[in-house]
């Protein structure tokens, strides 16, 4: 069978790195949010965004540096952005998110057109790309080092940044802050905390993360950008934060989970099976995932009642005889 | 005590604030407190007690007067500008992170730091543990909020404010969730405060416990000061008459109760397996017709989820509960409340009692729109529906602009006539309340309770849940103690029983034989 063999490769494991990259920073992006009460829902489009100004800007100026820094800087502002109607104007979420994902993926295909005369994808100008590295020693082992050497550099950030998201929530003011905010809200109005401040921190830090998942794909993964390539993998990536629940290692571990169902995709695409099928596989798993964990967790807690009650019986029973 | 040399470290000037949906919280109210002395702010619900207290801590805004500390106008935009002025306040609802330690709570905004970045969590400990000492107030400094009990979180409250430096604490009605005896320990804790010289402001509208306390009291009554007096120089009877504007009558009609047959039936009732410790282990008792019995008990032992379970908002687990002789497990809600014909008040009431945004009337009719009475395929019946529900206006006196007003306008006592009105407006065996009275006014209170007792004497049995210990004494033909998601004490008449004695059983210091709690279960 060509599929298995296919599968039960390093090259395998090294593909599920690599797709599972963009997830792991969306899901960043909204646990960080979460954590201050707000569900982002603009992580996609924000990811698009910052795809699209990274590689513009590397196109016309030259300079990778200045590129991921506005791409950074563009998501940033659109955490906040979505932080200013909901949390200042006090607008409804939902609507305010769906408002920012259409007019986003309508001003995307703008900015491209005016741009590159293009309306599908920036293949007309040459942008740059932030390289990949060989991780010396690493890479001399056999397998171990097919798979986890030379990937993107984002792709070892964004595993640094699971860490580094532990740290801040668990173990600095500002994440102890972002969650007393999430969890209570007047709590930490009470000691003259500004609420509405530290959740603009927290959106504007939800952003930063979705760029970089976004600028991963245009400039790390391929080089190009592509109207709509960020195929909903912010959306799987507020799944993966809610299946972690809440956790940044969680998180990571359900995002390699549907990047691992993407990975599967790509081998069966090779093996012609239907394309659009295969396309579908990534979206299945994760609604598959998701029910499976909450199924899985309800009867988990049935049978831990279930049982607890045929204990109370036995020892009702005991006592009555 | 000091109060008659030392001058005003706080005072109010004119302090009018008018909400936007018209309500005036405060007018032209004058407020003065002296240092080191442990102040009363008196009046009913909706007097502007807290409203007044909460301008004081920045969370509302006047709209007209000034604020002097220690004689120097201030201006007070947000609660970091009252901590810096040295205030500081214990929320009636308490403003605390739940999954957070001890220690987080106290130091939020205010974290130990080293490396820079990192949170020094031990000395957040060692910090939490130095003001605990300082004030002789014991805290474990690593428990969670979480699992704390009710005491030892406003415990928390008092230290996170003196933590930042406050000199004057206001406290927004302490006492409402407390046992006698914590009630007690508070008040000591009070004391030596005042001692070490610091302004307490004690927002309450239980008399007995400011007169044994308070050096003087500010009354409030519909937004308007009226005076301010030292406790030992005014009678309970006084204040009182200040506070409603008249002679509340502190014990109120009721005949004796003549129970008949059994309507409710609990029989070995346990909830809360597969999450550790059960939260409602073995309950048996019955309610009668034409009997009202209580349920007395510190909140979070049981009672909730007791309640939930009788009505049907939570699936039994083991055990039976029968009313009006038909096994409620597995019956919907709906049907429990058709066939069993209960009905039920929660404690809740804007989570469970009404759709907030819906009208009087739709909230009034809700429960019996399927009735045939009321609609016909699917339609309801406009000019009926509108005639009863202005009928259940008038009767349950609901204040209201008319029955099209949207329910989240009118004031919790309002509220709450909305849901007792529904809810008590259809023939009904079994009743079962929860918290009747928890922030309503005096006037509403009476109202309700009167309602009650004449539903018992209509022969209707009923089931009360009051953390309000006068409260439930007041009502209760019978009543029984719950500790720990068990009924520990069954007392059959409330004839010479005392507060005091209440509270040991609530507390788990005392319980009764096996024999007098099995007393609760009344065998036909």
């Amino acid at each position: 069978m060509g599929i298995l063999e296919n599968i039960f490769t390093a090259s395998f494991l090294y593909t599920v790195i690599r797709v599972s990259t963009p997830l792991i920073f969306a899901s960043l992006s909204s646990l960080v949010a979460r954590k201050a009460g707000v569900t982002n829902i603009t992580i996609d489009s924000t990811m698009l965004m910052s795809a699209l100004i990274g590689v513009l800007v590397s196109a016309f100026t030259g300079s990778l540096w200045l590129a991921l820094l506005c791409g950074m800087l563009v998501g940033v502002v659109m955490g906040i952005f979505m932080g200013y109607f909901h949390i200042m104007m006090n607008t409804n979420m939902i609507l305010t998110g769906v408002a920012i994902n259409t007019f986003t993926n309508g001003a995307v295909v703008m900015i491209l057109y005016a741009f590159t005369g293009d309306k599908g994808s920036s293949s007309m100008i040459k942008s740059l790309g932030v390289p990949g590295v060989e991780i010396p020693i690493l890479k001399n082992i056999p397998v171990l080092g097919e798979i986890l050497s030379g990937h993107n550099i984002f792709t070892y950030v964004a595993f640094l940044l699971v860490i580094a998201v532990w740290f801040l929530m668990y173990r600095t003011p500002l994440g102890l802050r972002i969650r007393a905010v999430g969890e209570n809200s007047s709590a930490a109005r009470s000691v003259g905390e500004n609420p509405t401040k530290v959740k603009l921190i927290a959106l504007g830090l939800s952003g930063f993360f979705a760029s970089l998942g976004g600028m991963y794909l245009s400039m790390g993964n391929m080089q190009v950008f592509i109207v709509g390539m960020t195929s909903s993998r912010g959306f799987i990536g507020v799944a993966a934060d809610a299946m972690g629940q809440g956790n940044p290692v969680g998180a990571m571990l359900a995002s390699l989970l549907f990047g691992c169902a993407n990975a599967v995709g790509n081998v069966l695409q090779i093996n012609s099976f239907s394309t659009d099928m295969v396309m579908a596989i990534p979206y299945v798993v994760s609604i598959i995932g998701i029910i499976i964990y909450s199924a899985r967790e309800k009867q988990r807690k049935e049978s831990r009642v279930k049982r607890a009650i045929a204990e109370a019986e036995r020892n009702a029973g005991a006592v009555a005889r | 005590m000091n109060n008659n040399a030392s001058l005003p470290v706080i005072e109010m000037k004119g302090i009018t604030k008018i909400y936007s949906n018209g309500v005036i919280a405060n007018k032209d109210v004058d407020f003065s407190v002296k240092s080191g002395e442990i102040h009363a702010v008196m009046g009913e619900n909706g007097a502007g007690k807290s409203t007044l207290m909460k301008m004081l801590f920045g969370m509302e805004k006047p709209d007209k007067g000034t604020i002097f500390y220690r004689g120097k106008p201030v201006m007070i935009h947000q609660p970091s500008d009252a901590i810096a002025l040295k205030i500081g306040m214990v929320h009636q609802e308490f403003m605390l992170v739940p999954s957070l330690t001890v220690a987080e709570n106290m130091m939020l905004r205010e974290e130990p730091v080293k490396g820079g970045i990192f949170i020094d969590r031990a000395k957040a400990v060692e910090e939490t543990v130095k003001i605990s000492e300082k004030y002789h107030l014991p805290i474990d400094p690593n428990a969670r909020i979480i699992d704390l009990p009710v005491g030892m979180k406003q415990r928390v409250e008092i230290l996170k404010a003196l933590y930042r430096g406050a000199e004057i604490l206001i406290l927004d009605e302490p006492t409402a969730v407390l046992t006698p005896q914590e009630t007690e320990e508070l008040f000591r804790q009070l004391q030596i405060l005042r001692e070490i010289g610091h302004t307490v402001i004690f927002i309450s509208h239980k008399i007995r416990e400011v007169k044994q306390i308070c050096d003087r009291i500010t009354i409030l009554k519909n937004g308007l000061s009226m005076g301010v007096y030292n406790v030992a120089e005014i009678t309970e009877a006084d204040i009182s008459r200040l506070m409603v504007g008249r002679e509340v009558k502190m014990k109120l009609d009721k005949k004796k109760a003549n129970p008949g047959d059994v309507v409710l039936k609990v029989d070995n009732l346990c909830y809360g397996y597969g999450e550790g410790k059960l939260k409602v282990n073995d309950v048996s008792f019955t309610v009668r017709s034409g009997e009202i019995v209580g349920i007395a008990g510190v909140e979070g032992n049981g009672q909730r989820e007791l309640l939930e379970l009788i009505t049907g908002l939570r699936g039994i687990q083991r055990g039976k509960v029968s009313a009006s002789g038909l096994d409620i497990r597995g019956m919907s809600i709906q049907k429990i409340r058709d066939k069993a014909k209960m009905a039920y008040i929660p404690q809740d009431r804007l989570l469970f009692g009404v759709a907030s945004e819906a009208t009087i009337k739709e909230n009034l009719m809700a429960n019996r729109i399927s009735n045939r009475e009321y609609s016909r395929a699917g339609v309801i019946k406009g000019g009926k529906f509108t005639k009863r529900s202005r009928e259940l206006i008038e009767e349950f006196r609901i204040k209201c602009g008319g029955e099209e007003q949207t329910v989240n306008m009118l004031s919790g006592g309002n509220i709450q006539k909305v849901v007792v009105a529904r809810e008590l407006s259809m023939p009904r065996n079994l009743i079962v309340i929860d918290q009747p009275s928890r922030g309503i006014d005096v006037g509403a209170t009476k109202f309700i309770h009167e309602k009650i007792f004449e539903l018992r004497d209509a022969n209707a049995a009923i089931l009360v849940n009051s953390a309000d210990l006068a409260e439930i004494m007041e009502l209760s033909d019978s009543l029984f103690v719950m500790y720990e998601g068990e009924i520990v004490a069954y007392f059959k008449s409330l004839e010479g029983v005392t507060e005091e004695q209440l509270g040991e059983y609530m507390l788990g210091i005392n319980r009764q034989t096996p024999e007098q709690i099995k007393e609760a279960y009344y065998e036909q």
